[in-house]
């Protein structure tokens, strides 16, 4: 799997990102600026990180939306490459249009900082394939920004489609609203795009991929993703 | 020309920091207010061109960046 980690000025979590893609790819990813107008040739799956890009000045990733090589992942994933879109990233990649709806301020007012519970609602995607349907992971969440909403015919067609993966979540499953830290509608954490190749999520998968971590419950999705390029090839 | 560009939410969007400034100008005893909605001012100086390209100009810069138009509504005052 051959990875390209999309750097923007003020973004902070690119090489836990990067650290996360080697050790269970096996492969050093390409770190690739922002002012480049081109992907590097081959790329499997591009990687927008977390971080604060551009200091979140206007609105969230809205500057970094329209960073010039924003263009070439709009048009890889046009053409059905696999984007995953991680917390800043998520914000960025709403802001780009590749993904519907927007992060609000957080419903407490609070940056929040803490390892939360997601429910993995499909196992049959390629960001999913490393869990189970059903299945609850706790992984870190750090965002001031993350509460996720859209207007009523976007959540329905969200839902209909199958198109939320990962949900906010007791630690046995339950969707419950004191389990939704942020307040995101419906206890939204990731969702993907119609064609379901663009994730974006508000946890941090790749900061619970090692031992020293203290859980490695984010690896799944690193390592459904490798498998699903292993099977594809 | 100067011009000014002014955000707003969207009405029915949550604005939890308008509440926040709600609550705290209710704590200071300031009588009357009912509700606080926040928004973002972008006074912007526009070279060259007559008044109806600035108006086209800033709809476009409202449109492409300065609003998040899922949320937000915009207004583009050429104030000479």
């Amino acid at each position: 799997m051959k990875s390209a980690v999309i750097v923007f000025p003020g973004i902070n979590r690119e090489r836990d990102m990067a650290r996360a893609l080697k050790l269970i790819s096996g492969r050093e990813p390409a770190m690739v600026w922002h002012t480049e107008p081109e992907l590097p040739g081959r790329t499997d799956l591009v990687v927008i990180p977390g971080g604060f890009s551009y200091g979140d000045y206007l609105r969230c990733g809205a500057i970094a939306a329209r960073a010039p090589i924003m263009n070439a992942v709009r048009r890889f994933a046009q053409n059905g490459g696999l984007v995953l879109a991680v917390c800043n990233g998520f914000q960025i990649a709403c802001e780009a249009g590749l993904l519907p709806g927007v992060l609000m301020r957080n419903a407490q007012l609070r940056f929040i900082c803490r390892d939360v519970y997601l429910r993995v609602e499909r196992s049959d995607t390629a960001f999913t394939g490393g869990y189970n349907a059903g299945q609850v992971i706790r992984v870190p969440v750090a965002h001031g920004e993350g509460n996720y909403i859209a207007d009523g015919e976007t959540i329905a067609r969200l839902e209909g489609e199958g198109r939320v993966l990962f949900r906010y979540s007791s630690p046995d499953g339950m969707i419950d609203p004191n389990w939704n830290h942020n307040g995101a509608m419906n206890g939204i954490a990731g969702i993907v795009n119609e064609q379901g190749n663009v994730l974006g999520m508000m946890p941090h998968p790749e900061n619970h991929v090692e031992a020293s971590m203290g859980r490695t419950d984010g690896r799944g999705l690193f390592a459904g993703l490798v498998d699903h390029f292993q099977q594809a090839a | 020309m100067k011009a000014r560009v002014t955000v707003t939410l969207k009405s029915g969007i949550l604005d939890p920091q308008g509440k926040a400034i709600e609550g705290a100008l209710k704590s200071l005893g300031i009588s009357g207010v009912a509700s606080v909605r926040q928004g973002k001012v972008f006074d912007i100086e526009i070279e060259g061109g007559g008044r109806a390209d600035a108006e086209a100009a800033l709809k476009h810069a409202a449109e492409r960046l300065l609003a998040n138009t899922v949320i937000e509504n915009y207004r583009v005052d050429v104030t000479g």
